[in-house]
């Protein structure tokens, strides 16, 4: 029993799922994680996950955006080489506005997504941490730190009772490592 | 929630019996974990071959200049920039399904999306080389581009709708690239792991080491919902930067402030046209019918009928404006694209795009799927005279009638187009083998609560009103994928 490092939970329904957890912390069990082949509404209020602060980190960029194409416009069109075009003014602003919108969509896209990889330490050619290979599938996994906590055979039960359909005990954290 | 039921007056969007997480993934992957059939080598093939011409013809190009084309002194923009815009606007469909229907909370996007954004990246692709190819010298296409360089500080021109334009189209080819790939994340996870050795090599690269937990999954769908924010001004703004490469000149027919929002209608009426062609073929021939049913094929009809209405409509404004301008030469430049040596290719945008997709307002032809198929073409036909018609017609008669002219295409103008059909449809028969055409996550989402299974769990339990419930049985007769019999017992 000592090697084993996580306990899943793999569950086949959502629904049946969110009640393990319930469950789960209703016994002042913590949970490592859960892991589903979808988004599950809802999940993050239940673990105390905060929401997320990435709008402010796109609108950030957005801005920045915004700022880099003004500047850069008015640097060329204004202030280093000025066109004469029929004696109109050099400073035309509505021109500049589909160029600032551009630049604005582009960072805040670019920012944003490179924020959301960085954060969840996605790259290119990342090794997956997968703790069941089904859980990227149709099964609803959620992990219990086995360390953490003692009592295997109350989770177990616990799990079982909810709905789980099979509960696996891992002495590996990641089985995705070859 | 995923538990959460919904009204049976909706229609469903998943149909078929016993529809689980597991079927789900097993459907959808089938084309990427098996080995291709003989339709789609065949429609390889002769994309491949279609390829080929547009590398032959573009090289030629590139090698020899436009002089190979058949422009001339009058006619400065013939096929390219047709061809050009018209993929540009095919290329619309993609992010308005993913980023417009995400925020009005369209659920049937949710099975057409990726595919749809796919068909949308290749499109630009395609625009793009035309671009490129028709400045002549394209090694010197970064010139568009405001970089210091060596002859004084001369910049780009700001003032100009094609830098604004080179800035539209390149922000909307990559925004769109990454809202598509990181939408790809999850899926591309659910193949490496189901896949062994190599592949799952492969996949596990590209998959960037998704692991679907919590925490990722709500920054995700936090992404996913402000890149759909952003991408809405977007869409509408490229093609309303297009627009602009005709509305700010001063050539009668395209100096038209209804431009932008007459060119953004006809984008998504050829969009939708060029999704339904795809996917009418792929929903057979792939077997998804349960995922992509009769429900999201009225619905994409639906909007083609509305679309091509506002499209009609700006035809027939720009022609009372033309006249009640009491600009002879507004009106002569519209006299003369009804009437004149090209009257046939007006009357050709005319019927295919504003009469036939009229024909849609029969239930029966909006729900026959051979004549929306043939359809979708006739509106993407359409789409292409409309812009030859905007482009030529408006050009070939200019202010000195000794320099009035006709363009006549070469091998070159025609190869390129019908070369570039051939590299899109190779791209996307790549794309339905080796990633999910259908977004997996996406269609999970939608299970309990959408489908028709979890649909008749609520019938079948009896609370429901007689009368909705036969109004929902009414409306399940239009789905090729349901079978009637189920519920005559009901």
């Amino acid at each position: 029993m000592s090697d084993i490092k996580y306990i899943l939970g793999s569950f086949g329904d959502p629904d049946e799922m969110m009640h393990g957890i319930e469950k789960l912390q209703e016994n002042n069990i913590s949970i490592y994680d859960v892991y589903t082949p979808m988004p599950i509404h809802g999940i993050e209020a239940k673990l105390g996950i905060k929401r997320s602060r990435i709008d402010i980190a796109a609108f950030c960029f957005g801005i920045t955006g915004t700022c880099c194409a003004f500047a850069l416009i008015y640097f060329c069109a204004v202030i280093d080489w000025r066109v004469n075009i029929g004696g109109k003014p050099s400073f035309a602003l509505p021109d500049f506005v589909p160029i600032m919108f551009e630049l604005t969509v582009l960072f805040c896209a670019f920012g944003m997504v490179l924020t959301y990889y960085a954060s969840t330490h996605l790259f290119p050619g990342r090794a997956p941490r997968v703790m069941d290979l089904r859980a990227t599938d149709d099964r609803f996994v959620i992990a219990v730190d086995a360390k953490d906590n003692a009592e295997h055979t109350v989770i177990d039960g616990l799990l079982k009772d909810a709905g789980a359909l099979e509960v696996k005990y891992n002495e590996r954290k990641y089985v995705s490592y070859e | 929630m995923s538990g959460h039921n919904e009204s049976i007056l909706r229609e469903p969007l998943i149909t078929g019996d016993n529809i689980t997480y597991a079927k789900i993934t097993d459907d959808i992957l089938m084309p990427v974990e098996n080995k291709p059939n003989k339709a789609w080598w065949i429609g390889f093939i002769v994309a491949s071959l279609g390829a080929l011409l547009w590398v032959v013809a573009v090289s030629y190009t590139f090698w020899n200049g436009i002089g190979s084309w058949g422009l001339n002194k009058t006619v400065g923009w013939a096929w390219d920039i047709t061809g050009f815009v018209w993929w540009v606007g095919i290329g619309h469909a993609g992010t308005l399904i993913s980023a417009v229907l995400l925020l009005f909370r369209q659920n049937w996007r949710n099975s057409i999306n990726r595919s749809a954004e796919a068909m949308t990246i290749f499109a630009v692709i395609c625009a793009a080389t035309y671009v490129v190819s028709h400045m002549g010298r394209p090694w010197l296409a970064y010139w568009v581009l405001p970089l210091p360089n060596q002859f004084g500080s001369l910049w780009v021109n700001f003032n100009s709708p094609l830098v604004w334009d080179m800035f539209a189209i390149s922000t909307y080819f990559s925004v769109s690239l990454l809202f598509w790939y990181t939408g790809l994340l999850p899926d591309i996870a659910t193949i490496r792991d189901r896949a062994v050795g190599t592949r799952r090599k492969i996949y596990s690269i590209f998959s960037f080491g998704w692991s679907g937990s919590v925490k990722t999954w709500q920054r995700f769908e936090a992404v996913s919902l402000i890149l759909a924010g952003i991408s809405t001004p977007l869409v509408l703004s490229v093609h309303t930067i297009v627009s602009m490469d005709f509305a700010t000149s001063v050539i009668p027919g395209w100096h038209t402030t209804i431009f932008p929002p007459y060119f953004v209608a006809g984008a998504i009426f050829s969009g939708f046209a060029m999704v339904l062609t795809l996917l009418l073929v792929a929903r057979k021939v792939l077997g998804l019918e349960n995922y992509i049913t009769m429900f999201h094929i009225e619905s994409m009809n639906k909007i083609i009928i509305l679309t091509g209405s506002i499209v009609g409509v700006a035809y027939l404004t720009e022609f009372f404006i033309a006249w009640y301008s009491g600009s002879e030469y507004e009106s002569y430049a519209f006299v003369n694209r009804s009437t004149g040596p090209y009257w046939w290719s007006y009357w050709m945008m005319m019927t295919c795009n504003v009469i036939s997709p009229q024909l849609l307002w029969f239930k029966k032809i909006r729900l026959s799927i051979k004549a929306t198929w043939i359809l979708s073409i006739v509106v993407n036909v359409g789409m292409w005279f409309e812009r030859f018609v905007i482009i030529v017609t408006s050009l070939h008669r200019d202010y000195i009638p000794s320099s009035w002219a006709m363009f006549y295409p070469t091998w070159v103008d025609i190869s390129v187009f019908v070369g570039s059909i051939g590299l899109f449809f190779t791209l996307f028969l790549l794309f339905l083998r080796v990633l999910p055409s259908i977004a997996i996550a996406e269609v999970k989402i939608i299970l309990k609560s959408a489908s028709e299974q979890a649909k008749k769990k609520i019938i079948e339990e009896g609370s429901e009103k007689p009368e909705y419930v036969n109004e929902y049985i009414e409306s399940l007769e239009k789905f090729d994928s349901v079978k009637q019999e189920d519920y005559a017992k009901i």
